[in-house]
């Protein structure tokens, strides 16, 4: 009988780490190293995370840092994105939405690094505004901007810039929304 | 505003789809490599785990 670890509860996040770092890398192999690197590094610096605050966010902001410093060393290195949110989409039996949500995964996976982890902090992961700026050592103001530069983005790729092309090509993803909505409720 | 509720379709279609596509990678299978790696973490502990 061991007394219950508190670091026990890093596992609980590793899924939301792997999307996140998905996110940032593009490339599965790269993410899993980078959530590997990050569970090593919350691990042996637990006692510098503080007990009652947001675990999520603490592990969140170290795989970030890590992120960026590894690429920073790795500047001249092209980037390896494989396709990893489309690639495993691809598979999937397709119907109605399918299309749209690829077509939107290799939109997101053009946006610059800033942009697709503004996004994804505050409009997929449910941090708010504050906590992503915190994570990300920068004003609130700054993280609005880039997320809503990453939406103008998309909605440019996805030319849903304008209310014409959206009632013509995006009858699969208002599919997708209304089978979203029936699920959630 | 027309324009406004426009903006907010399309932030909110886009929000919806990174919700979504998010979501899709949270529910992958966690590779059995973590579970190992939290098993070594573990036993590197000299009393187990335990502060």
């Amino acid at each position: 009988m061991t007394a219950k670890d508190p670091r026990d509860a890093i596992v609980d996040h590793l899924p939301a780490l792997r999307a996140f770092a998905m996110s940032l890398c593009r490339n599965s192999a790269q993410a899993d190293d980078l959530v590997q690197d990050t569970v090593v590094k919350a691990w042996t610096k637990f006692d510098k995370f503080q007990q009652g605050t947001n675990l999520r966010a603490w592990l969140f902001t170290i795989l970030r840092n890590t992120f960026y410093s590894s690429r920073r060393k790795a500047q001249r290195e092209v980037a390896d994105v494989d396709g990893v949110f489309s690639a495993n989409l691809a598979s999937k039996p397709d119907h109605d939405g399918r299309l749209a949500l690829k077509d939107f995964e290799v939109a997101f996976a053009q946006l610059p690094d800033e942009q697709r982890e503004a996004l994804v902090l505050v409009g997929a992961s449910g941090f708010s505004y504050e906590e992503a700026a915190e994570m990300c050592k920068c004003a609130v103001g700054t993280i609005k901007s880039r997320a809503n530069r990453g939406r103008a983005k998309l909605a440019e790729l996805l030319q849903l810039d304008d209310s014409e092309s959206m009632e013509l090509t995006d009858q699969s993803t208002m599919a997708v929304l209304a089978a979203n909505a029936r699920s959630a409720s | 505003m027309a324009h406004d509720s426009e903006n907010d379709n399309v932030r909110r279609q886009i929000d919806e789809n990174l919700r979504r596509v998010y979501q899709e990678k949270v529910e992958e299978q966690l590779p059995d490599r973590f579970k190992q790696l939290l098993d070594q973490l573990k036993a590197q502990e000299p009393n187990g785990g335990q502060k």
